[in-house]
């Protein structure tokens, strides 16, 4: 099947916009504006199912239509901090179909009446925002952007703002705090960014891919779009699988796709042979999946994922085979969330200082079992009483890791 | 010389992109400005993008602090930063990483005694498909280097002191 957002690998040269319009690029953009009503947009948009692509799966179209119309003026945000261990699809998507995720940004914009947009990216970005920079002056030349376009009075203008190092501001209000000129720290919700965003004004924030969806829903309709993935998860997804696989890599399936035909026909199965003993759905946030035939023959979407107590979030799958040890694996993880706890709230501040020590003790030989029933409680009193996502995101394979493999721990604090 | 000689055209492209009742979004882009010869941001710096937004200096440390890609002290001309998050961890990045540093004779976080290079783990870079992996951060921006090995980064290195220490 032809990609739908990895067009780069079908079409040679789609990063140039000549080769982009001539395959139909713009078309969409051009008769939204001047002939779709904004609210037309957001219904078309609705009516395809899609859902957020950033880990959340929100309802897309639904996002728009809360934007409050009373106060003005509205902004659009595109999510390009991706940062999440195991997630790598948004920086292929930037660097190979630049211009189908732009024109997302725009007809994203339009839907919602804001006349600029930023894209927010990762710090480490810095030659991926000297690509879109670039892009955007070219759509800008083409008069895709700009002042009155294709002769009406809607005006646009796209710009790029780098981040710095902070998986926080994928956080989409510490990533309107980091705009603002500010540290990276999520806001106390509600309100909600669609209601108080940038600069206290309306604002929608979606992710790359996501966006990058939005033109040929608007080209080919909500029913096109539909006819793929699975009732509750329509469309198509890409996946980042990485991990302990032959090929790691992204691809783009259809929702409903199983683990199985992602791992070992798309990955090209496990190094060296061996079984598959754990999967991340989610990347570093996910609750590991103990893995048997039944796991591996899971249709992915996110509702089909949730029965295997886990989400399907980014659709970020790390691969686990039988020579690691999950004490190893959290070790990791809180590594990484303590590292990027923001600070602003006590429970993830000093919860994941805490659990990073027990793992360390742990996972170095010099723990014992009251280490690890002291370190699942410290987690488990950490859910449901951050600010936001990260804290809960942190204690997930730490809680899941000591549930669903305890012979790992158990042999961890007798080494 | 201050920043405002030095990089006049840029200043003025960067304030553009906000609302100018809201300047003080520039800090970031301001400080990679200011962060991209010299390796880091100093006092001067701080305190003319403090005055060129109305903040205090006190608050564009705050930003400096909080970010991890901005530093207030000098350090290697090249920071390797290696990714050593558990996709990269899984494909052989913690051996990277030791091995690199061995050959260099030099710990994780620390700089080669000619003061050209720096070699840091750093958290996900979002490329786990391509471990091992790092960026480099000096006079040129960021740069991914994907799918690495420790020879390949040593002739990265040797190209470095070849050129004087110049980053091309």
């Amino acid at each position: 099947m032809a990609h739908i957002l990895l067009r780069h690998r079908d079409i040679p040269g789609i990063n140039q916009i000549d080769v982009y319009q001539k395959n139909g690029g713009f078309a969409a953009w051009k008769n939204a504006v001047t002939k779709m009503k904004p609210e037309e947009v957001t219904n078309v948009v609705k009516a395809s199912g899609l859902r957020g692509r950033g880990g959340a799966g929100f309802p897309t179209g639904m996002k728009w239509q809360f934007m409050d119309n009373k106060n003005w003026p509205h902004y659009v945000v595109a999510n390009a901090d991706e940062s999440e261990p195991g997630t790598f699809k948004d920086r292929e998507i930037m660097e190979g179909n630049p211009f189908q995720f732009l024109e997302g940004v725009a007809l994203a914009s339009y839907a919602v009446g804001a006349n600029v947009a930023y894209v927010y990216l990762r710090g480490e970005f810095w030659q991926v925002a000297a690509i879109l920079d670039e892009k955007i002056a070219d759509m800008e030349k083409a008069g895709c952007l700009g002042d009155d376009l294709f002769g009406t009075d809607y005006s646009l203008r796209i710009y790029t703002h780098l981040g710095a190092g902070a998986y926080i501001c994928g956080e989409e209000t510490a990533m309107l705090e980091s705009i603002e000129g500010k540290r990276g720290q999520p806001r106390v919700r509600p309100p909600f960014p669609p209601s108080f965003g940038l600069y206290g004004k309306p604002t929608v924030v979606n992710n790359v891919e996501t966006l990058t969806n939005v033109p040929l829903i608007l080209a080919n309709g909500a029913d096109w779009y539909k006819s793929m993935g699975t009732a509750d998860s329509a469309g198509v997804k890409i996946f980042s699988l990485s991990g302990r696989v032959r090929k790691p890599g992204n691809y783009e399936l259809p929702f409903g796709t199983t683990f199985r035909q992602l791992i070992y026909e798309n990955g090209g199965g496990i190094l060296d042979g061996r079984p598959v003993k754990a999967i991340m759905p989610a990347g570093a946030s996910s609750s590991l999946i103990v893995v048997d035939e039944k796991v591996l023959d899971t249709p992915m979407g996110y509702a089909s994922v949730r029965p295997l107590g886990s989400d399907l979030g980014s659709a970020s799958v790390i691969v686990i085979d039988d020579t690691v040890s999950i004490d190893w694996v959290i070790n990791k993880t809180i590594h990484f969330f303590k590292h990027e706890s923001c600070g602003k709230c006590t429970p993830c501040r000093e919860g994941n200082y805490w659990m990073r020590h027990l793992t360390e003790r742990i996972h170095s030989g010099s723990g014992s079992q009251a280490d690890v029933d002291l370190l699942l409680t410290v987690a488990k009193q950490m859910q449901g009483k951050c600010l936001c996502a990260l804290g809960e995101f942190s204690t997930m394979a730490v809680v899941t890791g000591i549930e669903r493999f305890p012979q790992d721990f158990k042999k961890a604090v007798k080494a | 010389m201050s920043l405002a000689e030095k990089y006049p055209k840029e200043i003025k492209q960067i304030l553009a992109k906000y609302p100018p009742e809201h300047k003080r979004s520039a800090v970031m882009p301001l400080l990679h400005l200011a962060q991209l010869q010299e390796g880091h941001v100093d006092r001067h710096a701080m305190q003319e993008i403090a005055a060129l937004l109305d903040i205090t200096e006190t608050e564009v440390a705050s930003i400096i602090g909080f970010y991890t890609l901005y530093h207030d002290k000098p350090e290697g001309k090249l920071r390797i930063q290696v990714c050593t998050d558990l996709p990269c961890a899984l494909r052989g990045a913690d051996k990277f990483l030791a091995d690199l540093c061995g050959k260099l004779g030099i710990e994780p976080g620390g700089t080669t005694p000619d003061g050209l290079v720096t070699v840091e783990a750093v958290m996900c870079l979002a490329a786990c498909d391509k471990a091992p992996m790092f960026q480099t951060q000096g006079p040129n921006g960021i740069e991914y280097h994907e799918n690495m090995t420790v020879e390949k980064t040593m002739e990265l290195i040797d190209g470095l002191k070849k050129n004087g220490g110049e980053v091309k």
